[in-house]
């Protein structure tokens, strides 16, 4: 836990180095008859933000944060297992959502995750499987008129668009 | 005024069958699509607007007015079931609610999240009734100084928000502001951060992203990890007897939440503010009030009923600049008036006169609305319930899936879904380390609009700083923010010298 | 259909409705093509503003007159001044599903930021639903009724004269510089989020004037706190009968916001005629009609060519205006 304290620290204070580095794209000081430029807000919080990971550093390093004084593993092997699992299960479903659109990844997700990681029967699995999307196409499409991503399914959705709508 | 006349004819108005049916209606569609994480009521709304072709303005308005009303209180059932702030009014919500949820008492944050909401509903609309027309003028008075001046009142009640680790708590809002701040620059119109130059960045990060992320993903890989993906998310309950004492139990919130109806009735009627920065300042104060407020934040009923009552009001406040000055105080009301647009109404001051039929049908509506989300609210308490006892590897892909598709619904891009795991991940590791997260989502709310009023302001004054304290309105706002700033430092300096007395105390023992 | 399959039938329907508007062959099925799903009705503007309110009206009135098999689905995409719809349409090159309402961050926004590389000059010119008008206002504590109480005011006061308007590098400020140099004067130009925000600015008494559309100051121009001291417009508005134009006073200049439907780059020839029919019934709806009156928009129904002329003209009259001001070289 300790380890990861110091160096979660360490990362956020590069993130924030980047992001005034970034911030510099725009004006960061005073324009004349404009007033402070665009890059000025972010610029000065994100100097905020390095300042303040440096004291969450500092703190870490002299042990006044709890987290620095635990010795708890930051992740025991069991659930970092199960959490890169469920992680990568969820961007597998995403970038499905892009080829087979999200009537297809939500189905395969269902079926991941109940089955393999719930241990639920096919039963159970196939009516979440199959009723999901049911319900997502009746709320989102007709009812709320939010026309979500096909991927290569959109022209099996030609038909029920000309019954539906 | 002739007020009394004019709210019956109102109430002749609301009362007709049809629009009755239609308020009925209005609240149950509302329900649900407010319960969505990621849709809210401007979906219900904007997405409705075009079939209210087939009705005329009055009975159309109230149709919205309804679907608005209900949505509101929508919002509070995933904040409470799933901790999931499905709009950025109901962020402060999740504090209590989620907490009472996990606790077995879901069906109790329920209750007290409709009566907050009824009472701060009906607060508001007798103020609205009573005194529409001059308020309005206060609106106006509303200049940039005035609302950066606000906005710091609101950060200053994040202080007590975060936990005790002040540098995290800092980081928290720091990044939530940079963050907000992705996008367009407002005065300049130059793009800025565009992380890779990636097109998604030009609409700026929704704070749906990163609520969802934070909240959806990132809770549930915690409640995986925690529980090692066995248990279920509550042990919850319901019973006509437990819903009967949970309205009991509301009748020690009444002072709080007379208090979140006033305060969110005022920030809802300042043009643009909108009813999040009333929220969090209902909540913030609540806790500053009490007795017990190291109690907030880990299930106090009071924590749920002051936002409740405060976004309501709010939400019925934000309709005043809305009808007498044209200016939308939400996205939500923005629709609507494009709505009265459509329907051929003028919004601005002459409305309250010229169209009186319109106006005070919409008031009584709102009265009757109000009443019908409560029973309707209260009626499917035990479905929620229900849905809350299904196994946690059903309910988790449910919540993932609902969290995908509610990320996508708002800005209909694909890159918004891809950022929202990001930050569900990110989140996930900074809160093993006890960072912070509200005061992040909260930040990013208001971010935009302190920037833009703080640089306004500026242009305005040429660079000078003190005129937010010079104004009449904004100087003691900033007064009372700096006051808010300063209390936790000087609370801590007197427990310090308190423990310090003790110590010296023991070590003479 | 494999994905392959339907990738491909996509990019040959890209490559035929290239090639029938290259080689301008006009297509016999032309009148038979209806969308298949709903249409992606991108608005450039955030919700609230003008465009996001007409596009929501031309919306309700398709809907209303069934003058589409599938609904038009308006998604705000107001982004970067437009940048982010822009970029939007151009991915949507060939397609058919996708049109925009745009104004005139549509020339200002491709000039403002090159790097994005859009040429507004390669979308599909569907209609020209409207001009929208401008008219220079103050607040009635003024005391100001005319142009030259104007002028001496706000030469009076130098620099300490507030113009608030919508965005930096669009109209209003086009207009405040416009003002600046023909008057020999020093107003600050602040930017704020909306139209409907910088009426009340005004209305409130935060700033000292704005050249809103009329139809963002309507409403506290009936109830008396906001005074018109001139119009942008050739001829006299109908709604303000006693209101001279610039031209009257000496200083023939006009300025006008198209309000316009673009579909994406290379459309195909088919969708682009039943678009066009679509928008031209709007149009003629009478509740457009009525719109336009109440609103005083200007402006008569164009497409095709015609409307391609008139965004040349506009594109270069920008470019123009940009360079005066300094916001590009």
């Amino acid at each position: 836990m300790r380890r990861a304290e110091l160096l979660m620290a360490v990362v956020l204070a590069i993130f924030s180095g980047y992001l005034m580095w970034k911030s510099t794209e725009l004006p960061i000081g005073w324009v004349p008859d404009r007033g402070p430029g665009g890059g000025a807000f972010p610029f000065w919080l994100s100097t905020g933000m390095l300042l303040s990971s440096l004291w969450i550093f500092v703190r870490a390093l002299r042990g006044v944060s709890p987290q620095s004084q635990s010795t708890e593993p930051y992740f025991d092997s069991q659930s970092a297992v199960l959490v890169a699992l469920v992680v990568g299960a969820l961007t597998m479903m995403i970038g499905a959502i892009h080829w087979v659109g999200v009537y297809g990844a939500i189905p395969l997700f269902f079926v991941f995750y109940m089955k393999i990681i719930g241990r639920h029967s096919w039963l159970q699995t196939a009516a979440f499987a199959i009723l999901a999307p049911i319900v997502t196409f009746f709320f989102f499409e007709i009812l709320l008129n939010i026309t979500l991503p096909k991927g290569m399914t959109e022209p099996l959705f030609y038909p029920l668009y000309d019954i539906f709508m | 005024m002739d007020i009394i006349p004019h709210l019956l004819d109102g109430f002749l108005v609301a009362l007709q069958p049809m629009n009755l049916f239609l308020v009925i209606i209005g609240c149950a569609v509302g329900l649900f699509i407010g319960a969505m994480p990621g849709l809210g009521s401007v979906n219900g709304v904007a997405i409705l607007l075009p079939v209210t072709f087939i009705v005329p303005p009055t009975s159309a308005i109230i149709f919205l007015a309804a679907i608005y009303y209900g949505a509101m209180y929508g919002g509070a059932i995933s904040s409470i079931m799933l901790g999931i702030p499905g709009a950025s009014t109901a962020v402060a919500t999740t504090f209590d609610g989620r907490p009472m949820a996990v606790q077995g008492r879901a069906d109790v944050a329920l209750v007290a999240a409709a009566t907050a909401s009824f009472v701060g509903g009906t607060i508001s609309v007798i103020l609205f009734t009573a005194f529409a027309p001059p308020l309005a003028h206060v609106a106006l008075a509303f200049g940039a100084e005035e609302e950066f001046a606000l906005m710091m009142l609101a950060f200053s009640t994040f202080v007590g928000l975060g936990g005790d680790d002040i540098p995290k708590t800092i980081f928290s809002i720091l990044i939530g502001l940079v963050l907000s701040a992705v996008g367009l620059d407002i005065i300049s119109g130059a793009p800025r951060l565009i992380f890779g130059d990636l097109p998604g960045f030009y609409h700026g990060i929704n704070f749906l992203v990163l609520a969802i992320g934070i909240y959806g993903i990132g809770e549930i890989l915690w409640t995986i990890e925690s529980s090692r993906g066995e248990v279920e998310v509550s042990q919850a309950v319901v019973s006509v007897h437990r819903i009967f004492a949970a309205l009991k139990e509301m009748g020690g919130c009444i002072k709080t939440m007379i208090m979140g109806s006033l305060v969110g009735y005022f920030v809802g009627l300042l043009p643009a503010a909108g009813a999040t920065p009333g929220s969090i300042m209902a909540y913030g104060f609540a806790k500053t009030m009490s007795r017990n407020p190291d109690s907030f934040g880990k299930g106090n009923i009071q924590g749920v009923a002051a936002p409740e009552s405060a976004n309501n009001a709010a939400s019925t406040g934000s309709m005043l600049p809305m009808l007498t000055l044209g200016i939308p105080g939400s996205p939500t009301t923005a629709i609507l008036l494009g709505g009265m647009v459509i329907w051929g109404l003028e919004p601005g001051p002459r409305l309250f006169v010229d169209q009186t039929e319109f106006v005070w049908g919409l008031i009584a509506s709102l009265y009757v609305a109000n009443l019908f989300a409560l029973v309707l609210n209260v009626a499917f308490i035990p479905v929620f319930i229900w849905v809350l006892k299904l196994p946690f590897t059903i309910l988790a892909p449910v919540i993932f899936v609902l969290c995908v598709v509610g990320g996508y619904a708002p800005t209909q891009d694909m890159h918004d879904v891809w950022l929202m795991l990001l930050f569900g991940v990110v989140g996930y590791l900074l809160r093993k380390l006890d960072y912070p997260m509200a005061p992040m989502v909260l930040a990013i709310v208001l971010g935009p609009l302190a920037e833009s009023s703080l640089r306004q302001s500026l242009l305005l004054s040429r660079g000078s700083m003190t005129v937010f304290f010079e104004r009449p309105i904004s100087g003691p706002i900033m007064g009372i923010a700096l006051l808010l700033f300063l209390l936790p430092v000087f609370k801590a300096f007197q427990r310090k010298r308190a423990a310090g007395k003790a110590s010296e105390g023991g070590s003479h023992g | 259909m494999t994905a392959k399959t339907s990738k491909l039938a996509l990019f040959s329907a890209a490559l035929i409705a290239a090639a029938t508007i290259v080689t301008n062959i006009s297509v016999a099925k032309a009148e038979e093509w209806v969308p298949r799903k709903p249409v992606e009705f991108v608005i450039m503007a955030g919700p609230g503003g003008g465009a996001d309110k007409m596009a929501r009206l031309m919306q309700t009135v398709i809907q209303k007159h069934h003058i589409s098999p599938k609904p038009f689905i308006p998604v705000n995409k107001p982004g970067g001044s437009g940048a982010e719809a822009l970029i939007y349409m151009k991915s949507k090159t060939g397609e058919d599903h996708t049109v925009m309402v745009t104004l005139n961050s549509f020339y200002t926004t491709p000039l403002r930021q090159p790097a994005l590389g859009i040429d507004p000059l390669t979308f599909t010119p569907i209609a020209r639903m409207a001009e929208d008008t401008f008219v220079l206002w103050v607040n009635k504590d003024s005391g100001i009724t005319n142009m030259e109480q104007y002028v001496a005011a706000a030469k009076k006061a130098g620099r300490n004269w507030s113009m608030a308007g919508t965005g930096r590098g669009q109209e209003d400020e086009l207009l405040t510089a416009f003002l600046n140099t023909t008057y020999g004067l020093d107003m600050k130009y602040v930017p704020f989020k909306g139209g409907g925000d910088v009426a009340k600015q005004l209305a409130g008494n935060h700033v000292n004037s704005t050249v809103n559309n009329p139809s963002e100051a309507i409403g506290f121009y009936q109830s008396g706190d906001l005074v018109p001291i001139a119009a942008f417009t050739k001829t006299r508005l109908a709604q303000f009968p006693n209101v001279p134009t610039m031209t009257e006073l000496g200083k023939p200049y006009s300025y006008f916001m198209q309000r316009s439907v673009v579909g994406p780059p290379e459309m195909d020839e088919a969708a682009y005629e039943f678009y066009r029919g679509v928008f031209k019934k709007v149009y003629d709806s009478k509740e457009w009609q009525d719109y336009m009156k109440k609103k005083s928009l200007l402006g008569e129904f164009i497409t095709g060519n015609d409307l391609l002329d008139y965004w040349k003209v506009n594109y270069a009259l920008h470019k123009k205006l940009l360079t005066e001001i300094g916001e590009i070289k």
